[in-house]
């Protein structure tokens, strides 16, 4: 308890001194090097609020640095190089924590840092237990879950998870990431594993020989993704019968694209992306960064990002506020991950596990691949 | 023919230095007197420094940019130092302790464990410590995520006993009027943080660390961290829990009688806690740790810290080979976890096969373009080198939509009617995917050569050979071929190289089975950050592709390899 007393205290001295430095030299800096995606994400970002704050700050210029999947490596490297040039990093919880573990990203104060809601909720209250690190600022909630191809599943389509793993059902390929974290999940849970136990059966060795063994019942019939965008272009070109991937994805191959796909939510995977600040910043940069921060993370403009992607905003405030696409005009609510309709059988990505047996489980996973 | 040589010319030398001997009584002098050897050596030397001063700035920027880099990468392959430097104590400590006794480490090892975590979480490094260790030992990483958090509580119950006993121990300002030297104190309550100087550094009292040398020490760590890494002013800080409890130590140790005879500043107190101290309740550090987390009291942790405490291990090289340490020494890892001795294997045989099919498909091409006129060759040349103007990315990504089931090639052959609907060829995240991917891109690298070693071949040999009654194959397999091998050398050389270090193309379309090496050392680089691990794969390619280079030149001859006439 002292500890976090004495650790709050310290932070709002440094964040105090910051600002206090920033109004006595009136010195932020006026470059911000962001770092993200790219494609239709970095996109909604861009609309929703890098463009506003340039429009409010005239003289301030923003560069994209479309880096957010090394994002880990890269900065331990320019760390090791004594020469960080990102602002502002876009990264998946899982690597804010080992961004934070590695002390490359700057632990910061949610109600320090952060605006409150419109209602006067303090941001932590607002964000709740999202906020999975003392580096993180979540932006929105995404989920990784399966999308179907219409036209080939007949006249049941699927619509559990275990119809994944149903080849005399659905007969035809699936699409699956070519890393553990889910698919191991999917498989003990369809393996008779109750959902509560999942965790701890995956944590034993003969947990994870059940996994693996139940995934070999479709390995020939798999093909292996790296990269989000392959699944909607197994899903277009009918390659595939069904495959996961990121939910905002499959919103774009069934609305925009129109292509004959529908989504199964069934156990999808809840994930949270969002900002970590570089550890060691000079000041000005950290002054301009933190102002950046607190606006691009308020609620209206967490509400504003889900008209241009269909990822649930991370601040219970801005749920509500959630209106239709900005250019199709269609209602958005019900294409978020979050929505009561979708979330009735929902995971959400184990930090902790997966920090811990990440190495352990891949080993095993990626030698099972490649017998 | 060259034995032959030697031993004719062997016989020359000798009698030429014989007649030499006859002639010459002096050294030979050049004009201006000095010994013509010297002389030239003289220039020569000249020569050769200003050789080197041409081309300085290119080898330093390859020696900075280039070699530098790579061998820092490689060095970390061996180089684990973060375990000492993390735990200085506790390795220490640990070396009395036998890892294969079945005993836990006692009591003084987990002090020295509090001590160093408490170090390493202020400073924030004991979670980079449990990430690397978690390669080794899985759950390391939440386990010192934990400690680190932990820490605190432990030497809070001396923290707290002092100030019960005493308010005087709360204040950080007290604890620098005992510590701190009369003079740096003089200074350092002048010193002002606005003001922008630079922060009196710490000096301890004269006598302290005689007194009480384990609170001088951690003290001392204590002012260095708060004067150079918060940079607060030291002054005002309390200290940290972590030096009461090497106060509490001080106070039941050895040096009790000094204590009692100090007479600086502070001396009551002191004298009070030095009373107090023994009848403190004092703090089990095994079971405080167990507290925290039950893995600090079984053995695994502790054979894991003390495998990996030197400075340099061989471990990611045996992770590299499949291998692990073990107590017991060296042991191979349990079949379902071995992978990279299957890549390595797979890596070589199917760069082979690639350059075989690269010289399939490069020999014709080379010999139609050696062969016609110069206007035409240098058409289709354009057409071969049309693809190095297209980004990799694309390339790959056109042979998916070529290959895949729903692709065109595909769709071809069920339109012809080759293949049934139902039976379509797996062309693509396979093998062969990756073979026929790759032997469309690295295929100009084996062209190439070929084309400029053909264009130097005269065609009046093959006329010529055919005129003497040779038919077509053997005009051509007797005097064309053995004259284009070093094409083919050159060109196998830059494509199998090339190959073997290739990893985008393969992750694209090679699915499981279609993988290279490459592909795990760049998740290791970009994922699991085991940067030593890639290394030591790395510095393994590295040595194969040297070990074949070298074969290479043994059988074939590197001086048979040309790129051009």
């Amino acid at each position: 308890m002292k500890f976090t007393t004495t650790l709050l205290a310290s932070s709002a001295i440094v964040g105090a001194g910051t600002l206090a430095f920033a109004d006595a030299h009136g010195n932020m800096a006026k470059d911000m090097t962001l770092v993200s995606w790219g494609g239709a994400y970095q996109a909604s970002q861009d609309k929703a609020y890098v463009q506003p704050y340039l429009g409010m700050h005239s003289d301030v210029t923003a560069v994209w640095d479309e880096s957010s999947a090394e994002a880990v490596a890269k900065l331990r490297a320019m760390n090791e190089a004594g020469n960080v040039t990102w602002d502002l990093v876009d990264v998946v919880a899982a690597d804010a924590i080992r961004l934070c573990d590695e002390g490359l990203a700057m632990e910061i104060d949610a109600d320090e840092v952060l605006a409150a809601a419109p209602d006067g909720t303090s941001a932590s209250d607002d964000f709740g237990d999202l906020l999975v690190s003392d580096c993180f600022i979540p932006q929105i909630v995404y989920s990784t879950t399966f999308g179907y191809r219409t036209d080939m599943v007949g006249d049941t389509p699927p619509s559990k998870i275990c119809d994944v793993f149903d080849l005399e059902a659905y007969p035809g390929k699936r699409s699956l990431e070519k890393r553990p974290i889910n698919n191991m999940e999917w498989a003990l849970l369809c393996d008779g594993v109750a959902k509560a136990d999942v965790y701890d059966v995956l944590a034993t060795p003969e947990g994870q020989e059940k996994a693996l063994a139940k995934l070999d019942t479709i390995k020939d019939d798999v093909i292996w993704w790296s990269a989000g965008a392959d699944t909607p272009q197994l899903l277009a070109d009918g390659e595939i019968v069904m495959g996961s991937t990121y939910n905002g994805r499959l919103f774009s191959v069934i609305e925009e694209q129109k292509q004959p796909v529908a989504m199964l939510w069934d156990a999808q995977v809840f994930d949270l992306d969002g900002w970590i600040i570089p550890a060691g910043l000079p000041a000005d940069r950290l002054a301009r960064v933190m102002d950046f921060v607190k606006f691009a993370t308020d609620t209206q403009r967490l509400a504003d990002q889900s008209q241009y992607i269909s990822y649930g905003p991370a601040r219970l405030s801005s749920a509500p506020m959630v209106g239709k696409h900005a250019d199709l005009g269609i209602d958005m609510a019900p294409h978020m991950p979050t929505d009561p309709n979708n979330a009735q059988n929902t995971f959400l990505y184990n930090y902790e596990f997966w920090a811990d047996y990440r190495d352990d489980i891949d080993a095993k996973f990626q030698a099972w691949l490649a017998q | 023919m060259s034995d032959v040589n030697n031993a004719t010319t062997a016989p020359n030398s000798a009698l030429a230095a014989e007649r030499a001997e006859d002639e010459y009584t002096g050294p030979m002098l050049a004009a201006d007197g000095t010994p013509l050897k010297r002389s030239l050596n003289r220039a020569l030397r000249r020569q050769k420094i200003s050789a080197l001063l041409l081309i300085a700035p290119l080898l330093i920027f390859v020696l900075v940019t280039f070699v530098a880099p790579i061998a820092d990468m490689l060095f970390r392959s061996v180089e684990n130092k973060i375990v000492q430097d993390t735990l200085p104590r506790t390795t220490t400590e640990l070396k009395n302790w036998d890892s294969e006794g079945g005993e836990l480490p006692d009591q003084a090892v987990y002090k020295s464990l509090y001590q160093d975590i408490y170090v390493a979480q202020e400073r924030k490094l004991h979670t980079r410590l449990g990430s690397r260790l978690n390669y080794e030992l899985t759950g390391a990483s939440s386990l010192f995520r934990k400690s680190g958090r932990g820490v605190d509580d432990i030497g809070e119950v001396y923290q707290d006993q002092f100030e019960d006993l005493n308010a005087f121990w709360k204040k950080g300002e007290n604890w620098n009027d005992v510590l701190g030297s009369d003079a740096w104190l003089a200074t350092m309550k002048d010193w002002k943080k606005a003001s922008g100087d630079a922060q009196p550094p710490f000096e301890m009292r004269d006598g302290i660390a005689d007194i009480l040398p384990q609170t001088a020490n951690y003290y001392l760590i204590f002012a260095d961290f708060v004067q150079n890494e918060d940079n607060d002013n030291l002054y005002k800080e309390d200290p940290w829990p972590l030096v009461y409890s090497a106060f509490y130590d001080d106070l039941t140790g050895p040096t009790a009688e000094q204590i009692a005879a100090y007479a600086g500043p502070g001396a009551t107190e002191l004298a009070q806690a030095a009373a107090a101290a023994p009848s403190f309740d004092s703090v089990d550090y095994a079971q405080a740790f167990a507290d925290i987390d039950k893995d600090w009291v079984e053995l695994p942790i502790w054979q894991t810290i003390a495998t990996y405490s030197p400075r340099f291990t061989n471990g990611y090289f045996l992770n590299a080979v499949d291998m692990q340490k073990t107590p017991d020494g060296p042991a191979l890892r349990p079949d379902d976890e071995r992978i990279y001795w299957t890549l390595f294997k797979r890596t070589l045989f199917m760069s082979v096969c690639i350059t075989l099919s690269c010289i399939l498909l490069g020999y014709p091409v080379g010999w139609i373009l050696a062969n016609l006129p110069a206007r035409t060759a240098n058409l289709l040349m354009i057409l071969v080198l049309l693809p190095f103007w297209t980004s990799l990315l694309v390339r790959t990504s056109a042979w998916k939509v070529m290959l895949q089931q729903q692709g065109v090639i595909n769709d071809t052959l069920v339109w012809l009617g080759v293949v049934a609907d139902d039976s379509r060829l797996a062309l693509i995240n396979n093998q062969t995917g990756t073979i026929i991917a790759m032997t469309h891109i690295l295929l100009p690298f084996m062209i190439l050569p070929l084309y400029s070693v053909m264009k130097t071949v005269p065609p009046s040999y093959l006329r010529a050979a055919k005129s003497l009654g040779a038919t077509n194959w053997t005009a051509f397999w007797r005097v064309y071929f053995p004259q284009s091998v070093p094409g083919i050398g050159a060109g196998s050389i830059l494509v199998f190289i090339l190959s073997i270090g290739y990893y985008i193309t393969p992750e694209i379309v090679g699915g499981r089975t279609g993988t290279f090496i490459s592909n795990r050392i760049a998740y290791h680089i970009s994922s699991s950050l085991n940067w030593g691990l890639a290394a030591a794969l790395g510095a393994i390619l590295l040595a194969v592709v040297l070990g074949l280079y070298y074969a290479y030149d043994k059988i074939v001859g590197i001086d048979n390899v040309k790129l051009g006439g």
